[in-house]
């Protein structure tokens, strides 16, 4: 799992089979110290709480399409949490 | 399996029913020479502390055998702490 901000969202009517009432998000992938890195990505929100500017966590490829209510939804990436707080020992320094 | 070190932890009052009390260390990724290379968010099962070189699995079905069930969004799980590389 990785560090993310949701940027935005992407709305999608024709869809395929199971992916009806499945909400996409746009993730900025972050870095340990919360600086963006590499490409964004969509996400599904299986935490169904994410707005735009939160800190999250999420996983990817079938670890993803087992995060949502029906099991084996076709999505690669997939919201899990927000975030509180990350506290890093190097920090305290 | 990974060797890492765990740099910190990671709160997290919202989630997947999944993570729900579980412990989230966000671990750096080390190479044979200790140098950091890339980090993840895992699963704790084995009290690890701060600081500590640790060994995470990083796959799904074995993942999901730790916890014994059949479908989760769980990958990263340390397993062990290292005391030696040689």
């Amino acid at each position: 799992m990785h560090l993310g901000r949701v940027i935005g969202t992407v709305v999608a009517t024709m869809k395929a089979d199971g992916l009806d009432g499945v909400k996409f998000l746009i993730v900025q992938p972050l870095d340990k110290h919360r600086q963006d890195t590499g490409a964004p990505v969509v996400a599904a929100d299986a935490v169904a709480m994410a707005g735009p500017g939160e800190l999250v966590y999420y996983v990817a490829s079938r670890e993803a399409a087992e995060a949502l209510a029906e099991r084996f939804v076709p999505v690669d990436h997939a919201i899990v949490g927000l975030v509180d707080s990350v506290t890093l020992a190097e920090d305290d320094r | 399996m990974k060797i890492a070190r765990v740099a910190g932890t990671v709160v997290s009052p919202v989630s997947h029913p999944f993570f729900d009390g579980q412990r989230l260390l966000l671990c750096d990724l080390l190479d044979l020479d200790g140098a950091p290379n890339g980090y993840l968010i895992a699963v704790d099962v084995v009290d690890a502390g701060v600081g500590e070189r640790v060994l995470i699995c990083d796959e799904g079905s074995s993942a999901r055998q730790i916890f014994d069930i059949s479908t989760g969004p769980i990958r990263s799980v340390i397993v062990g702490i290292v005391d030696e590389i040689s």
